[in-house]
């Protein structure tokens, strides 16, 4: 448990990775890749000439960066309602050992969390798997929005066999994505093992038809580059990386769960109908339509047909309604309301001002001055004036999506007298 | 307390973040006086001292505009004048202010008390808050801190109840205002670990349903703007938040879709 510090130096702040740690603590030392070797890369010499142990700042700022780059394409539409393909290569480049145990393993792995986290991040959106192997392409789960099918069929039989096909998988994927709702944008993601594709006729063609559905295509490799891989994420505007390590190809496959970047013509803009159905009282009894089974409380009904549904989101089985509840939706709103970037001040400046300010992080109330009482780096929101620490502006920016101070000084607008008090 | 080492954290230490409304629009036309109120949490907060010398308590306070700010660490209580107060009190600015302590408690090591938030609320939800609150409760449930929340007002806060449901805190609405410490020592005292054996007081029931961003009329169902998810109660032409301009009337947009994919294959 003891690797929280570890983790920070890779420039990871992750709440949820407990795997990491199964992997670190799993590996024998030897097994180890030899980048977290290298100690002598994480010192750094101080003004004395004294080697200490890099502090994170330098990482945290790469982060900044990152995020300031997310954020300045915040203010484009986000495609809030997503269809994607998960195509994932299950050749027989995919049984090799350099990911350990095997890139198809790790692959898994990464493709669980990431389907959660998409989930999470995209509430009315959908997800299909779909499997290459011995030249022909195979859907696995069909597109829904349940994670748990999913994964279900991620963690199962893991096999890889035969040559990849990239032009089976893209054609197989065209034919359902072309018939999702105008509204929806389409997406494939590759994670792509082979170095090569065999392909039953010519892949331009198939590639000229998925941009011309609107398709966006992004591929990760796990080998090395390949021209048709980069080939057809340019043409179709998706993203094209390769994973150089297991940290980076989950850093890769995780960029893809929040909303990308809406281009206007690749979707249509328009008004679904959409049910918001009420929770059951907790002691009815019903059939749901889902599992066909009886259950007492638990439940939404659906506001037009009234069928009873166990969760949500869902499209109802009865009427094909699609059912929601406002938080699902309130859920994506901090896309539409970004929260603007804090800027880097250096606190000295602050305590010429005869101690006026508070020295302390206005989130976390963690004192901003470093050992020895030497200011250290903070920042400070530019609508509010008030000054975090970088863990707090970490925090606010990627998780909590509000600021503190600027909720804390939120003028109201109505001094009506309060209805329900 | 903090003092304390920190290998003496067992799973039943607490750190309760305590969020108390102090704001005086509320409190002028409450039943029950602020000073009794006050007094009753005092009480509440020393038990849980008592419970276990490790606990630890924070409050903050929020009410006027300059709402927040710790001002109550452990067992020093400053009472801050509230000078000028609003409507609806800034819940929005105390949830988030206590998550980002939380996780500097959650910074501080694997082993740290078991944070859970204490909502006292007397003032009516401020809709203006709705992204806000929703987002710092998102972030609640992604930490799995839950928020319990003790609504003193007449009816019921719609926030509160959802803030409790999602993150699996509770929620309670007393009956009787002046048995308050009666309440909050039952049903909040308790850390997190041994509530898995309580009977708690269930959710009566929470409310889902969205309001219209043209009305604010509660509806169970209406139509959602693609792009930016702003719902409405009738079909429109133009979005009035995003100003995506909508393709033609689509009233039943999920029949057709059927239809065209059912043509399609
Ligand atoms: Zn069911
Ligand atoms: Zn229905
Ligand atoms: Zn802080
Ligand atoms: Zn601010
Ligand atoms: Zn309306
Ligand atoms: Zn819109």
């Amino acid at each position: 448990m003891n690797n929280g510090e570890e983790r920070r130096l890779n420039g990871e702040v992750e709440e949820d990775d407990e795997d990491d740690e199964e992997t670190n603590g799993g590996l024998a030392a030897w097994e180890r890749a030899y980048a977290d070797e290298r100690s002598w890369e994480s010192l750094q010499e101080d003004e004395s000439g004294l080697l200490r142990p890099i502090d994170n700042q330098s990482l945290h700022h790469a982060q900044y960066r990152r995020r300031l780059r997310a954020a300045s394409t915040s203010r484009i539409q986000k495609g809030l309602i997503r269809y994607l393909y998960i195509v994932i290569d299950f050749s027989k480049a995919a049984s090799e050992m350099d990911f350990r145990p095997s890139r198809m393993g790790v692959v898994a792995k990464h493709v669980e969390a990431f389907i959660r986290e998409f989930f999470y991040q995209n509430p009315l959106s959908q997800v299909g798997l779909v499997s290459i192997k011995d030249g022909v392409a195979h859907i696995l789960t069909d597109l829904g929005g349940s994670p748990e099918s999913h994964v279900k069929a991620v963690m199962g039989k893991l096999e890889c066999s035969g040559d990849a096909s990239l032009q089976n998988a893209l054609d197989l994927v065209h034919g359902y994505l072309n018939q999702i709702p105008t509204y929806g944008h389409r997406e494939v993601l590759i994670l792509y093992s082979a170095l090569s594709t065999c392909d039953p006729g010519d892949i331009m063609e198939t590639i000229q038809k998925c941009k011309k559905s609107k398709i966006r295509c992004s591929v990760i490799g796990l080998s090395a580059e390949i021209f048709i891989c980069k080939h057809l994420c340019q043409e179709t505007g998706g993203l094209y990386y390769i994973a150089l390590d297991e940290p980076h190809l989950k850093d890769l496959i995780l960029e893809h769960a929040p909303p990308p970047p809406a281009i206007a013509e690749f979707a249509i803009a328009n008004l679904i109908k959409m049910g918001f159905p009420q929770r059951a009282a907790e002691s009815s009894v019903a059939i749901c339509s889902c599992h066909k089974e009886a259950k007492v409380g638990d439940g939404y009904t659906c506001p037009r047909c009234k069928a009873r549904v166990c969760e949500l989101p869902t499209e109802c089985r009865i009427c094909g309604l699609t059912l929601i509840s406002s938080p699902h939706l309130a859920r994506s709103y901090h896309h539409l309301f970004p929260i603007v970037p804090f800027d880097e001040v250096s606190l000295s400046l602050f305590i010429d001002q005869q101690n006026k300010l508070p020295k302390a992080c206005f989130g976390c109330q963690q004192s901003l001055l470093g050992p020895g009482n030497k200011p250290s780096l903070c920042v400070a929101c530019p609508k509010c004036q008030q000054l975090f620490c970088l863990d707090c502006d970490i925090y606010i920016h990627e998780s909590l999506h509000n600021c503190p101070g600027c909720e804390s000084t939120r003028h109201s607008k109505i001094p009506t007298a309060n209805e329900g008090g | 307390m903090a003092s304390a080492p920190s290998k003496l954290y067992a799973d039943d230490v607490s750190l309760l973040m305590v969020l108390l409304d102090t704001n005086p629009f509320f409190w002028s036309s409450s039943s029950l006086p602020f000073s009794k109120f006050l007094s009753h949490v005092l009480t509440f907060l020393n038990s849980i001292l008592l419970l276990n010398q490790l606990n630890q308590i924070v409050v903050l306070l929020r009410a006027t505009i300059q709402a927040g700010g710790f001002v109550i660490k452990d067992e020093q209580l400053i009472k801050e004048g509230s000078g000028e107060g609003i409507p609806s009190s800034l819940l929005s600015g105390s949830l988030s202010m206590a998550l980002c302590y939380i996780q500097r408690v959650f910074r501080s090591g694997p082993l740290h008390p078991q944070p859970r938030i204490l909502c006292l609320q007397g003032s009516s939800d401020g809709p203006e808050q709705y992204v806000a609150i929703m987002n710092a409760i998102f972030s609640a449930q992604r930490s799995m801190v839950p928020i319990d929340s003790c609504y003193m007002g007449s009816n019921n806060s719609a926030f509160l109840q959802q803030a409790s449901y999602i993150t699996g805190g509770v929620y309670l609405k007393p009956q009787q205002p002046n048995g308050l410490l009666q309440y909050l020592t039952t049903v909040f005292a308790t850390d997190l670990h041994s509530r898995a054996f309580l009977q708690l007081p269930k959710s009566a029931g929470v409310d889902f349903r969205a309001s219209c961003f043209c009305h604010k009329k509660t509806i169970d169902t209406g139509y959602i703007c693609s792009v930016c998810l702003s719902i409405f109660c009738k079909h429109h032409k133009k979005c009035s938040t995003c100003g995506s301009v909508f393709g033609q009337a689509q009233s039943e947009s999920s029949t057709t879709n059927r239809k065209r994919k059912a043509s399609d294959t």
